[in-house]
């Protein structure tokens, strides 16, 4: 703050201060505290607003456990509600999503940093960034092309052999989705996981096969310990984005992969419910915080580590 | 159990740059030996090659006679020491040490009586779970031997393990070195830039230059006979002179220069070009001119530095010589601007060739 004000001055530091005092707290502070207070009030017509109906409860939260399914579990048949089975269904494949996301991230996160020659790194990283200058819808829709029953991966795959009749990927229940989150979000693994890697002395990894460790013994004694922060939070990070995009889900879901974003959006956008939608983005908000915490428990994560 | 080894033609490139060249060394089983050479003449590389993380462009490694070529530093008989020690940070002291038995499926316990046993051998007791941030320099760099040893290694290769620290704590370290070698009795090649610390603690060293092996031998002939000029120059001091082969017999020579005619033992000179190298403790001051190697010099600076005194002093021709008396209570401090005569025993003094590089 002192370095502020020698720098810049006391006019403009105060500029700057109430700049992002009011990106806080217009475009963060009030609108969730908005959606927070009307979470909690019925949804009422206009006329009503403020009348006696207009009470604070906890019915808007409550409606997630209406409307009850038949579903099935390694074959147990079960009832369950609609929107908590849609829910539970977000946060298993927001966490497939992640693993998958990892699986992919890491060797190429270890291959960057440990192996390839320094020289050729800047391309490769390029490489890695091109796609995102297209636009994320963009993005989607290619996926949403390459998967089509009539598309190149079908056709690439009857080509070599692999599949005899093509594939219906997009109506595949999760499938087309969770290739698409994969794809939007693995950068956001493999960079903290590089940053991590990229920060280990090469030594330790040579000292260690030095001492005769075959490599998988490398990496589960020494790499992956040192790059746990860097897993940690690219984890939380493509949970959390997953299970809080709507795009993807929308574009390449199925009738059969409804995502919870896309339940809360049709209670606002379809049914103008904003009231029942508010409760349902918290409670996504906080369950998923919840899981992730519980997460972060048990591998041992601190969240100073993730900060780093 | 130690180990020899034996390099035979060893040459490693990097790219077009050949950081070692034509390498030849056959180091005994239980050997001290060391690689003594000025940053960046190849000594990491040679290292580097015998624990098997570099394979050489062209040449045979053998440990304890076996070939060790497509060998992994896995696989090898070998343990390194880092120049940097790169222990495992989030590892306590004693995962650190018996990392090597966890590695070959050593049980948990016998792992840590393994690790406080060599932890007493380091004379380190008490640190096994430290971690490595919580230990001193000497202390992490005794969890690396400890660590090395772990494995009973055949061979234990040491890049410039105490460079990092201070004089006090490296001089503790070099006989703590020396005692742990002999008493484990396995092959240490030790590699260093300081020439005391190689003398002091090698059987054998090897000095090398640019890539080159330029001379191998035990301390003293090292010092005391050294083949070249590089050799002569980079351990100890020299006066030295330029000048000119006149009449060689019987590995005596006469050697003419600006400051006249000397007597020198004549080294591997080709042709007549060479040069001269008089230690400084080989050197006499006297007042009177001997029968030969005498040179007038004026004193010009002295200075006193307990068990001996250097004495500066320039030669009618202007150049610098430096001489050395031991304290001994027999020398007589020469006075400033004193006119005198150093002289050098023709038996001490050598004609030697320059460095053996690439021409
Ligand atoms: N991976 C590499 N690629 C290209 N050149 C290298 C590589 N490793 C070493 N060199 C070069 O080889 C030469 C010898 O390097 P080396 O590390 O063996 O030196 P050193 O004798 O250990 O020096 P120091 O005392 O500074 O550690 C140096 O000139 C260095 O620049
Ligand atoms: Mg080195």
């Amino acid at each position: 703050m002192q370095e502020l004000l020698r720098r810049y001055g006391s006019g403009l530091t105060l500029i700057m201060c109430l700049l992002v005092a009011f990106w806080l707290l217009m475009l963060v502070i009030v609108p969730n505290i908005t959606l927070f207070e009307q979470s909690f009030r019925p949804y009422l017509p206009v006329s009503e607003i403020g009348g006696p109906r207009d009470v604070y409860s906890a019915n808007n939260y409550l409606k997630v456990f209406e409307g009850q399914v038949t579903s099935s579990l390694f074959g147990i048949e079960f009832e369950i509600p609609v929107r908590v089975r849609t829910f539970l269904l977000t946060i298993w494949y927001s966490m497939v999503v992640a693993v998958l996301c990892l699986m992919l991230a890491y060797p190429l996160a270890y291959y960057m940093a440990k192996i390839v020659n320094p020289k050729s790194l800047p391309t490769l990283i390029l490489l890695l960034f091109i796609p995102l200058w297209v636009s994320e819808v963009l993005r989607a829709f290619a996926w949403w092309i390459i998967l089509a029953f009539k598309g190149p991966l079908n056709a690439l795959l009857l080509a070599v052999g692999l599949i005899e009749d093509p594939i219906r990927w997009t109506n595949m229940g999760f499938t087309g989705v969770v290739i698409g989150l994969i794809y939007t979000y693995v950068l956001f693994m493999l960079f903290p996981i590089y940053n991590a890697i990229q920060s280990l002395d090469t030594n330790q990894i040579e000292a260690a096969e030095d001492l005769g460790a075959p490599w998988w013994k490398i990496h589960w004694r020494i790499v992956i310990p040192h790059a746990k922060p860097g897993i940690a939070s690219g984890c939380v990070m493509v949970f959390m984005l997953s299970a809080g995009s709507l795009l993807v889900p929308s574009i390449l879901g199925s009738t059969t992969s409804q995502w919870f974003t896309q339940t809360i959006n049709e209670t606002f956008n379809d049914a103008l419910d904003w009231n029942t939608a508010s409760a349902y983005a918290f409670l996504l908000l906080i369950l998923c915080t919840l899981f992730v915490s519980v997460a972060m428990w048990l591998f041992r994560v601190k969240l100073s580590d993730i900060a780093k | 159990m130690s180990a020899g080894i034996d390099l035979e033609n060893v040459c490693c490139d990097f790219g077009t740059f050949r950081a070692v060249d034509n390498a030849n060394v056959s180091i005994k089983p239980g050997e001290f030996f060391s690689f003594l050479g000025p940053s960046g003449c190849g000594k990491t590389t040679i290292l580097r090659m015998v624990s098997g993380f570099i394979e050489p462009t062209q040449g045979t490694i053998r440990i304890g006679g076996n070939d060790m070529k497509g060998q992994r530093p896995n696989q090898r008989p070998t343990a390194l020491i880092f120049q940097n020690l790169a222990l495992f940070a989030l590892m306590p002291i004693w995962e650190n040490i018996s990392f090597g038995l966890e590695v070959r499926g050593v049980d948990k316990a016998t792992r840590r009586r393994k690790a406080e046993e060599l932890l007493k051998l380091v004379d380190l007791p008490g640190a096994a779970d430290k971690m490595v941030s919580q230990l001193s320099g000497g202390q992490k760099q005794r969890v690396a031997i400890a660590r090395a040893l772990a494995v009973e290694p055949q061979v234990m290769l040491l890049d410039e393990p105490l460079s990092a620290l201070d004089l006090k704590l490296r001089q503790h370290m070099r006989a703590e070195l020396r005692a742990i070698q002999k008493r484990t009795g396995v092959t240490f090649i030790y590699i260093t830039h300081d020439q005391g610390e190689a003398l002091a603690m090698s059987d054998r060293v090897g000095v090398m230059s640019q890539g080159r092996i330029q001379q191998i031998a035990d301390p003293r002939e090292i010092y005391n006979n050294p083949v070249n000029g590089f050799v002569a120059s980079f351990v100890g001091e020299n006066n030295i002179f330029t000048g000119e082969v006149q009449q060689a017999a019987s590995g005596m020579a006469s050697f003419a220069t600006p400051h006249g005619q000397f007597r020198a033992r004549l080294g591997e000179v080709t042709g007549k070009a060479g040069k001269l190298y008089v230690r400084p403790e080989h050197t006499l001051l006297s007042a009177t001119a001997g029968a030969e190697n005498a040179i007038p010099v004026t004193v010009g600076d002295v200075s006193f530095e307990g068990n001996f005194i250097t004495v500066h002093a320039t030669s009618d021709s202007g150049a610098t010589l430096t001489s050395e008396l031991r304290n001994d209570g027999s020398a007589t401090v020469p006075a400033l601007g004193a006119k005198m005569f150093m002289s050098f025993d023709a038996a001490r003094a050598a004609i030697l060739p320059d460095a053996n590089v690439r021409g």
